[in-house]
């Protein structure tokens, strides 16, 4: 792990009205970075390297989940941090919020059995080439919770097939694994750019063996290696 | 002015909440029942029901998996 000027990499988590994964989230960062809360209502992000949108019921998914959050006064800077190239880590419901913002492709349905699944599944690196994914192998299988009612990811086949032409499609439901009816097995999914990747698994309920995974690790750390070895101004 | 928008999952869009009333339909004993939808209703008094779409467009709907309707004078 290489350090500049002794500046340590810092992941801000968001906390909207009715997030309930923040807390976990903070903790999964702070395992390989600092990691600070930032509140919804502020504008300035901080100076953070890296932006996490945590799971929960932001706004009590009211009207469609993630449709009220986007309007948040944090997510004017998070979505002009995105469009900078800043990494931004959306987590079940923080997935939900960015593609109500537009920061990702798509949307999150229902799930097609309509139940709230909680259970661990298996998924596999589609694309080990991104800022969330590189300390991973291509097709590597990782074991991550899922919890969430509305998980089912949905887009247009021109655009699934522009997604998997594109690498964007970083994480898919192994064989037999996918709860929710997600097109293309899709679990994860970056915008075109890379560096905005929102999933459904709970990366950060995977990051200590009491909990029966520590796979969800990887996504923390690879963040925290590429913010440390890219160019800090100080 | 009272507008009534009426939001449904678009066409081609798996609507498991409809299939799921469409099944329990005949348990009760309605038979004949086909190609049922579940949507919102969102009510609204507006002074310009001309930007009612724009608000469907940004907020009320989502136009990636829903359509909508706006009635306009709704009583």
């Amino acid at each position: 792990m290489r350090r500049f000027a002794g500046v340590r990499m810092r992941f801000g988590v968001v906390r909207f009205p009715g997030s309930c994964d923040e807390v976990d989230a903070l903790l999964a960062c702070r395992r390989f970075a600092d990691a600070e809360i930032l509140w919804h209502r502020e504008r300035d992000l901080r100076g953070v390297g890296a932006v996490v949108l945590p799971g929960g019921f932001s706004y009590g998914d009211y009207l469609r989940v993630g449709a009220i959050a986007r309007f948040s006064p944090v997510m004017e800077a998070v979505t002009e941090f995105a469009r900078a190239g800043g990494p931004v880590l959306g987590i079940c419901n923080g997935f939900q919020v960015l593609c109500e913002a537009g920061l990702l492709p798509g949307a999150l349905l229902p799930n097609t059995g309509l139940r709230f699944l909680c259970r661990q599944v298996d998924v596999r690196v589609g694309n080990p080439d991104t800022v969330f994914t590189h300390a991973c192998a291509r097709a590597e299988r990782l074991s991550l919770p899922v919890k969430h009612g509305a998980g089912r990811f949905y887009a247009p086949d021109y655009v699934l097939d522009q997604m998997e032409a594109g690498g964007q499609i970083a994480l898919r439901y192994a064989e037999g694994h996918n709860p929710n009816g997600s097109a293309r097995d899709a679990a994860g999914v970056t915008n075109e750019a890379g560096n905005v990747l929102g999933l459904m698994p709970h990366p950060e309920h995977a990051t200590d063996p009491l909990t029966g995974s520590t796979d969800g690790g990887k996504l923390f750390a690879s963040v925290e290696q590429v913010e440390n070895e890219a160019p800090v101004l100080v | 002015m009272k507008v009534r928008v009426l939001i449904r999952p678009k066409e081609g869009i798996l609507d498991p909440q409809g299939q799921a009333v469409e099944r329990a339909l005949p348990a009760l004993g309605f038979e004949g029942v086909e190609s049922v939808h579940v949507g919102r209703l969102v009510e609204l008094e507006v002074a310009d029901p001309a930007r009612v779409s724009e608000m469907c467009e940004q907020l009320l709907a989502n136009p990636l998996v829903e359509d909508y309707e706006v009635q306009v004078g709704a009583q």
